[in-house]
């Protein structure tokens, strides 16, 4: 005897809440009820409003999501076209570039010109240089403002990863995101601010931390929440076995009325935040679930990214990376593992390629169909380029050039900035540091830079560190 | 009305900036308290230490160079420079500059107007002064509680600010037993302790805890965070490393209340002292608990400059309070740590055995075999086994020698007997009809030496080297007896590290190796058949005959071999003739003598002669068999002893100023080790200071920054909150102490009582100050919001360990042992997916394993277990000295359906159906009360009654659910117990372990 409407467990709460008198209980009444605006201190805890408000600037983007094509892309068989490295190919490279540079898995060998593998051509009213990897993406030419002039300080994929995260090599700083959503909070109250989704495919799998998406010295609050393909889609969101909705509720609702009953002879302000994190917790034990449940998804959609929704692969969680932004995520990072093509550098990125050439595409797509493109920003690259000497028929880790993309609100679409030199070795023209990345991301957010700062062990850290970082207006439109 | 409000706002406005908040409006101005940290946050990013940045010569933090500048004039604000540029209007002369967007409050330029005014009097920083306290304030009690209760009630009479009773007993012994042990008190030790009537009943739970094995656990919570130790390695593959003996040597020596001088010592030089222990050595793998890698493509040279960076900011960190960092690139713009002191202090550690790149999936030598008691008990009798059988050799030839004479007739009338015969499969051409791989480059005699034949290959590299052939066209079979062999000539002026052969039936997995571990191929810890470690390298400048036996290498009897490598690590080989030696009958020499009479043989044949008889021998050899199985045995007993990292000090590494810290540029002065150079100087007697001259300077009983730190992290533990609250800095950006005569005089006592952290825990425990309730009156909660009066005691969260602790203790699942391999509790599937090389599958522990402390799970670093980490425990990548404190709807996620959680409620329900009494209000009251230490109330009681009814009557109509959750976990299903009714209780059993108060140290 145990039916319930669809809104059984309001119900349940309310019937709970009722004989209940206090401070509390009504903080918490209006937590289930959304549209009950009260002044309990409890209500005010749930959702997270950002250190930076009003913002500095007026934001041209409200999100973030991040791309991250792992493993350290060629920039010279995906977006750097280098005609002139096609005529050296074979021949030695020139010393005056290499000589007392980093170099990885090259040291003490010799180094010898690699021509690039793939064809490149315009696409789009732009007619923005691409290789031909991305046919799909292609049709979003026009949206990309291509960086061909990206440096960065570190040479293995770890620090690296570390570097472009947190803006540092050494662990322990917040990443981007977590800086992002202390600033700015989230616009969703049943979903974390900051969702990390990764897929993996295309060539070798080097290992991803979660020190890239972890909060470091800000609160744990503001950590990336891993999503997964598999099992809970959020550790613990799950009901255990046995346990249904309504005995979840019944627990949740008795844990918090106990609280509060302790409450009124402890006087813990801990514990009315305590409160409304369960009710959080229990919200997203709904919320989630129904985020991951893609079935309402109409086919054209489906078959516009591509995939299974929820197969796992980068075009799924593309798909589901719109849907967080739908619901207010505020920065969405995507790993794939795969662009790490020590060997066999042809083949290797055209198979990667084609893992997230279509998803991307779909994902630009939907996002300006559904007008949500205008105040996102979408982020494409990896951790560092490749080098243009060859090892063997693929390509080592190099850091003094390289390519990513951005996307998105506020961005100048269908143009290139910057450029590397003949051999696609150093950034020559318009250099962009990691940092500047990082001064312009936050600055498109509304934030200045400079001004954002989080005080940890006696110094005033930020993203962008101590370092000059610029601001790159001519990125934007 | 309107006025009237008005007026109570500004009365409350002018009481709360009054009381306690707003320094120095009367009292007088003190510079470390009211003036440095103005300076300091405002003006010495550009007017400080950092020799490299200062603007226009002007420094604030020496006051003669700010008076002779003319920017302070003592005495005199209105003339001083620094007072008309910090009230200028004009944007380009206001300082500090707008876009250093620090602007001054208008009560810190009325601060500066004062302190100028009254004379612009400089104090040094109170981290690095001598300490400071009036040694026993006139009429006080001269016992230690008694001393910190009046520095503190000196501050709050001044404060005009009312302490809080003390707590009730409960919350005593819930507090103590948390603060001490990590564990809540049981039903029986709280009854124990209300109801003690004695005097002493509180310094006696006091004492009982110090001296329970849990209270080495707890403080180890604590130390580990700070020496960032972890399970795995860190950096890329963050693979498992065992340094895990290391953690129970910090548990050990909290609980044995080792001295903390000596603590220091045995963690930074352990292996230097003389005569080390086994235990000290383990001690020193402090030094190596540093993230390291594996990652390939990675320069040695670039991570050892990651390491040594890493290392000084531990140290300085852990054991000084001090916040180095910054001073790896240029001068610390806070504090007058310089860049030379940077790489001076790490000079200290120049001399540890250690790689930039490691290979072996975590093998991190120098490590070194730690067996426990048990272990070195057996070892210690099969020594003796082993002496005792050697002992019967010598008896044995000279019994055996008596029948030599027959033996000798025997043995030539036989005639199947042949020499050993080396067959080449390599000479002068690679002709195995397999394939070559890598650079066989073949010379003569004019280009090096040769061998046998006309050639010879020479192989010279950096590093790792090989050439090697596969799929030779006629396999050879192993044969019982067989050795495989090669012929290398070392070069003497630039000989490999390493030197390796290596065989393919099939796999390659079959490596011999000679001299050090540089190959990285197969490279484990201890030997094994695919890296047999053969002993050192040749000697060099001759031809020597390598030879690896087939069994060391894990070939058999039959196996096909189809290839050979020739690898080296580094230097100039030369390489000849390869083969296999065929199985012996008789070494020739024996078979020539045999062909003699023995007046004929000389001396080394009649030697040889006779030694082979009595090896061969049957008593001898099954004598010799015995000896070998023994020292098998004593070596496989070794071997399951745990491993551990440890320091070695080999030559010291040069070690230079890096320029902006760029390990590339090798422009900077080399520097050796030295402290600080403002804290002074080491003594060493022209002799290179070592790491050990460094933990002596740390711990000798004048060095302030060590025992101020300590005393202070120890306060902390206490209270939650430092007298200087940035436990983690005693620099310029530091909090001042609210409290620094109490500082100091608890650095002096842990001083002066022998450094001993259990008597200092207990003097605070022992406090009035300590045993106060948490709770705030209303007027305390506006004075002192922080609680930096210390009026109170402080409310704090749980550690994430405690929290697991708790609930596995209530539920009686908790395994209480000590130490021993990390564990694995439960952890949702695929979280390592992200981690490669070697791929990870997590497996839960089946054993006691799974109910063990908190403190021993599996800490991966850069996947921390998701219930600690949602529970604010740190990666430990680096030092934490506060962890951060969060109330998150992840962490309601982790309590409510965490498997370990989950499980625990259902046998926590188990207890409660067999022990909680008869009446389900008489178990309700019961599982209340091991959880949280008192009864429920009627409208808590009335609440769970609630959820057991609901939820049985649900569980009724659910049989089937009600079995799935009670099955939850590896633990055995009370067969005897309804379960509708368990389910029941699991229900109220989950509610009590997720109560805020069963996570909340109050």
């Amino acid at each position: 005897m145990h039916h319930f409407g669809p809104n059984s467990e309001v119900q349940i709460a309310r019937r709970t809440f009722l004989r209940r008198t206090g401070i509390g209980s009504i903080a918490l009444a209006s937590l289930l009820d959304p549209s009950r605006n009260s002044a309990a201190s409890a209500a005010r805890e749930d959702r997270w409003q950002g250190v930076i408000s009003p913002t500095h600037y007026a934001p041209r983007v409200k999100r973030v999501i991040h791309l991250c094509m792992a493993g350290g892309p060629s920039h010279l068989e995906t977006f750097d076209y280098k005609p002139e490295l096609a005529k050296h190919d074979g021949q030695p490279m020139p010393e005056s570039l290499t000589a007392g540079q980093p170099i990885a898995q090259l040291q003490g060998q010799e180094l010898k010109v690699l021509g690039p593998q793939h064809e490149f051509t315009r696409r789009g009213e732009s007619g923005l240089l691409m290789s031909s990897v991305f046919p799909k993406m292609g049709e979003v030419a026009d949206e990309l403002c291509v960086i061909n002039s990206m440096f960065t300080e570190q040479i293995n994929h770890d620090p690296a990863h570390t570097f472009f995260n947190t803006g540092t090599a050494i662990s322990g700083r917040p990443s981007m995101g977590s800086w992002v959503l202390y600033g700015l909070g989230a616009e969703t109250q049943d979903l974390p601010g900051f969702i990390v989704l990764t897929s993996e495919g295309g060539g070798q799998s080097q290992p991803i931390s979660s020190r890239q998406w972890h909060s470091g010295f800000l609160p744990s609050r503001f950590q990336g929440v891993q999503m997964y393909s598999t099992g809970n889609p959020v550790h613990y969101v799950g009901n255990p076995p046995g346990v249904d909705r309504t005995q979840q509720r019944q627990i949740v609702s008795a844990i918090a009325h106990i609280n509060q009953l302790r409450d009124e002879e402890l006087d813990d302000p801990e514990i009315a935040a305590r409160v409304s994190g369960y009710e959080m917790a229990f919200r997203m034990q709904a919320s989630v679930p129904e985020l991951t449940d893609m079935s309402g998804e109409p086919q054209h959609i489906v078959e516009m990214y591509g995939c299974t929704p929820g197969d796992g692969s980068f075009a799924s969680n593309c798909l589901l990376a719109r849907r967080l932004a739908e619901r207010g995520v505020r920065f969405i990072q995507l790993y794939h593992r795969g662009w790490d093509h020590h060997g066999g550098v042809k083949q290797g990125v055209a198979t990667t390629a084609q893992l997230v050439d279509q998803g991307t595409t779909a994902l630009l797509t939907d996002l300006r169909q559904r007008g949500m493109l205008q105040d996102t920003l979408v982020i494409w690259g990896g951790e560092f380029g490749r080098t243009p000497m060859a090892q063997g028929n693929g390509r080592d880790h190099h850091i003094k050039g390289f390519s990513m993309w951005l996307a998105g609100g506020g961005v100048r679409g269908g143009t290139v900035y910057g450029a590397t030199d003949d051999f696609g070795y150093n950034a020559v023209e318009n250099r962009l540091h990691v940092r500047d990345f990082h001064a312009t991301m936050l600055h498109m957010l509304g934030i200045d830079h400079t001004r954002f700062t989080y005080k940890f062990q006696g110094l005033d850290f930020r993203l962008t560190g101590v370092e000059e970082a610029h601001v790159v207006q001519d990125l934007l439109a | 009305m309107f006025t009237r409000s008005r007026r109570v706002i500004i009365c409350l406005l002018i009481w709360l900036t009054c009381v306690g908040i707003c320094p120095a409006t009367e009292r007088p101005i003190r510079f470390n308290r009211d003036i440095r940290p103005v300076l300091t946050d405002k003006c010495f990013a550009c007017h400080g230490p950092d020799a490299q940045t200062v603007e226009a010569d002007l420094r604030l933090d020496l006051r003669e160079v700010a008076v002779d500048h003319g920017a302070i004039m003592p005495g005199d604000a209105d003339e001083s420079e620094l007072m008309r540029r910090i009230l200028a209007e004009d944007e380009g002369e206001i300082m500090p500059p707008p876009e250093a967007h620090k602007p001054l409050t208008p009560q810190e330029r009325e601060l500066l107007r004062r302190w100028i005014d009254e004379g612009a009097e400089y104090e040094a920083h109170w981290a690095y002064t001598p300490l400071s306290y009036v040694d026993r304030p006139a009429g006080a009690s001269h016992d230690g509680p008694a001393m910190i209760d009046h520095f503190i009630a000196r501050r709050l009479a001044a404060e005009g600010v009312a302490s809080v009773p003390e707590a009730d007993r409960v919350t005593l012994i819930r507090r103590l037993s948390f603060d001490l042990t990590g564990v809540p008190p049981t039903p029986e030790e709280v009854d124990a302790f209300v109801s003690d009537p004695s005097q002493d009943a509180y310094a006696k739970l006091v004492d009982r805890l110090l001296a329970s094995d849990r209270y080495g656990e707890r403080m180890s919570i604590y130390w580990l965070d700070l020496v960032r130790y972890a399970d795995t390695v860190g950096y890329h593959g963050d693979q498992n490393v065992s340094q895990w003996p290391y953690r129970d040597y910090v548990i050990q020596a909290f609980n044995s209340n080792m001295p903390y001088d000596q603590f220091v010592r045995e963690q930074l030089a352990g292996d230097l002292l003389p005569q080390a222990t086994l235990d000290q050595l383990v001690a020193s793998g402090y030094n190596r608990l540093n993230q390291t890698t594996e990652e390939g493509g990675s320069q040695a040279k670039e991570y050892l400059a990651i390491y040594f960076a890493d290392r000084v900011r531990n140290v300085s960190q852990v054991f000084m309070g001090a916040t180095m960092g910054c001073a790896q690139c240029h001068d610390h713009k806070y504090d007058p740590y310089t860049t030379r002191d940077f790489y001076s202090l790490g000079a200290f550690f120049a001399d540890l055995e250690e790689q930039g790149v490691y290979g072996g999936r975590g093998s991190r030598p120098p490590m070194i075999r730690v067996p426990d008691e048990a272990l070195r008990q057996q070892l210690t009798a099969l020594d003796e086994r082993i002496a005792q059988l050697q002992a019967k050799v010598k008896p044995l030839r000279t019994e055996l020698l008596a029948n030599q004479t027959a033996w000798e007739t025997e043995a030539q009338n036989r005639s199947a007997e042949r020499p050993e015969e080396a067959i080449n499969w390599i000479d002068d051409t690679q002709d195995t009809g397999g394939r070559s791989e890598g650079r066989w480059d073949f010379i003569g005699p004019k280009q090096g030496p040769v061998h046998s034949g006309e050639k010879s290959r020479r192989q010279s590299a950096e590093g790792l080297v090989q050439h090697y052939f596969d799929d030779a066209q006629k396999p050879i079979e192993v044969q019982p007896g067989m050795r495989f062999f090669a012929w290398v000539h070392l070069d003497p002026m630039n000989p490999p590290q390493a030197i390796m052969l290596q065989f393919n039936n099939g796999d390659w997995n079959h490596r011999a190796v000679w001299g050090t571990d540089d190959i990285s191929y197969g490279l484990q810890p201890e030997s094994w058949a695919g890296y047999f470690r053969s002993g050192e390298a040749p000697p060099t400048g001759e031809w020597v005959r390598l030879e690896a036996d087939p069994t060391d290498v894990g070939l058999e009897p039959g196996d096909q071999v189809k290839g050979m490598a020739f690898t080296q690590f580094g230097g100039l080989v030369y390489w000849d003739e390869a083969g296999w030696i065929t199985s012996p009958g008789m070494p020739a020499q024996v078979v020539e003598a045999l062909t003699l009479a023995s007046e004929q043989r000389t001396a080394a044949q009649s030697a040889a002669l006779q030694e082979y008889y009595l090896e061969q021998a049957a008593p001898m050899a099954a004598l010799r068999q015995q000896i070998a199985d023994a020292q098998a045995e004593r070596q496989q007993v070794e071997e399951s002893a745990p491993l551990t990292v440890v320091s070695k000090a080999v030559e010291p590494r040069t070690i230079r100023i890096l320029p902006r810290g760029n390990w590339m540029d090798d422009s900077g002065e080399v520097v050796g080790p030295a402290i600080p150079e403002f804290l002074g100087k080491l003594e060493t007697h022209g002799q290179r200071p070592t790491r050990l001259d460094l933990a002596n300077w740390l711990s000798a009983p004048d060095n302030v920054l060590t025992s101020r730190t300590m005393v202070n992290r120890l306060w902390f533990l206490m209270f939650g909150l430092g007298i200087c609250t940035s436990v983690d800095d005693f620099g310029g950006q530091g909090t001042f102490p609210s409290h620094p005569e109490l500082l100091d005089w608890l650095a002096h006592e842990f001083v002066e009582s022998g450094w001993d952290v259990k008597h200092m825990l207990r003097t605070i425990a022992l406090s009035e100050t300590y045993r106060r309730s948490s709770k705030p009156t209303p007027e305390l909660r506006a004075a002192d919001p922080y609680n930096e009066l210390f009026a109170r005691q402080g409310r704090l969260p749980l550690a994430a360990e405690m929290v697991r602790d708790g609930a596995l203790a209530v539920s009686g699942l908790l395994v209480e042992k000590i130490g021993g391999p990390s564990a694995r509790p439960y952890q949702p599937a695929g979280y390592y997916a992200e981690l490669n090389f070697p791929k990870r599958k997590y497996v839960a522990s089946d054993d006691d394993g799974q109910y063990r402390r908190g403190l021993y799970t599996h800490w991966q670093r850069t996947f921390l277990h998701p219930m600690l980490k949602a529970f604010d425990a740190p990666s430990r990548e680096e030092c934490t000295a506060q962890r951060a404190r969060s109330n998150t709807p992840v962490q309601a996620l982790t309590l409510l359906n965490d498997p370990t959680f989950v499980e625990a409620a259902r046998v926590f329900a188990a207890r409660i159906v067999r022990e909680g009494g008869h009446s389900s209000a008489e178990k309700i009251a019961w599982a209340y009360l091991l959880a949280v230490s008192r009864v429920p109330d009627g409208p808590i009681a009335a609440e769970l009654t609630q959820v057991y009814e609901q939820q049985r009557l649900h569980y009724q109509a659910h049989p089937e659910a009600a079995r799935q959750l009670i099955a939850v976990g590896h633990a055995p299903v009370d067969e005897e117990l309804e379960p509708v009714e368990l389910a029941a209780w699991t229900s109220v059993a989950r509610v009590i372990l997720n109560l805020h108060e069963t996570i909340t140290r109050y």
